[in-house]
């Protein structure tokens, strides 16, 4: 079982490219049809740079360019059968958009025990670093360990 | 502008629904997502881990609410975007995405609002609470 020693541990630095054909995969699949999103003219007239990432995609971009996507479970020994997503939070700083390049370094914030030790909850925060060193976004995942024995 | 300019406390600003959610929307949401977790497209992998089927990634439900709130409040004004996935989503799940303004405040000379927002099903179960922080 993951214990607090955990705490404060590093995962491997991860560098992720906001590429347009990937990010039209993700909105093609959530029905997404916002202007903003799908036309590089009104993202400009709307005073972005260039197409905006919407708001969960820092999550994905972490997780795509990761060579060990799930790193933060092979690392602690856990089950991934054996997890599920508790809280997911985001905290935007500056702007992203398509053609930045960030890197994501993920830390472990906490370890708390629940039900008596049947579950673990495990908090990992993240930040994120644009290519011109800005830091533009927090997130925090915690994850839920399901200790088994009580099922 | 967006909605929230003159919006007060209470009022609902976010409001929209999705589509059933299938087997073939986890399949792609995998691959859109980089979350190749088995357990939300491979249903022998789902029952071996003790579930009766694979559901839904928690993070497709949650970029369905981020949609609702972007759909409303323009994405560079959203300051902070949080959310609990209080249940499991299963397939075929319905989803309404709703957001009411919580509070108001400024924050060093920006005005703002604190948005509660849920994801239900069809039933009316909440699959997602959380909230989010915006400049108006």
């Amino acid at each position: 079982m993951v214990d607090q020693s955990v705490v404060g541990r590093r995962f491997t630095p991860v560098t992720a490219h906001v590429e347009p054909g990937r990010l039209r995969y993700f909105f093609n699949t959530l029905g997404e049809t916002n202007p903003v999103y799908r036309d590089p003219a009104a993202a400009r007239a709307g005073g972005y740079a260039g197409v905006p990432v919407p708001p969960t995609y820092l999550f994905c971009l972490e997780m795509m360019d990761a060579d060990t996507p799930f790193e933060f479970l092979t690392a602690l020994d856990i089950d991934i059968a054996r997890v599920l997503h508790g809280e997911q939070s985001f905290t935007y700083h500056a702007p992203v958009v398509v053609g930045d390049t960030l890197t994501f370094r993920p830390q472990v914030k906490s370890v708390t025990d629940k039900k008596g030790g049947a579950m673990t909850l495990i908090e990992v925060e993240t930040a994120v670093v644009n290519q011109h060193g800005v830091h533009v976004a927090d997130t925090t995942r915690t994850i839920v360990v399901r200790n088994g024995g009580a099922a | 502008m967006s909605v929230l300019a003159n919006a007060a406390v209470g009022d609902r600003v976010v409001h929209k629904s999705f589509p059933p959610i299938s087997r073939h929307r986890l399949a792609l949401y995998c691959g859109a997502s980089g979350d190749h977790n088995p357990i939300h497209v491979d249903s022998d992998f789902a029952r071996k881990a003790g579930f009766p089927d694979v559901f839904s990634h928690g993070m497709l439900v949650m970029g369905y609410l981020g949609q609702a709130l972007t759909d409303a409040v323009p994405p560079s004004q959203i300051r902070a975007f949080s959310t609990r996935f209080a249940a499991i989503t299963q397939l075929g799940a319905q989803l309404t995405c709703e957001g009411h303004v919580a509070e108001l405040s400024e924050h060093d000379g920006e005005r703002r609002a604190r948005l509660t927002l849920t994801a239900r099903d069809e039933t009316g179960q909440v699959k997602l609470a959380g909230e989010a922080v915006v400049a108006i």
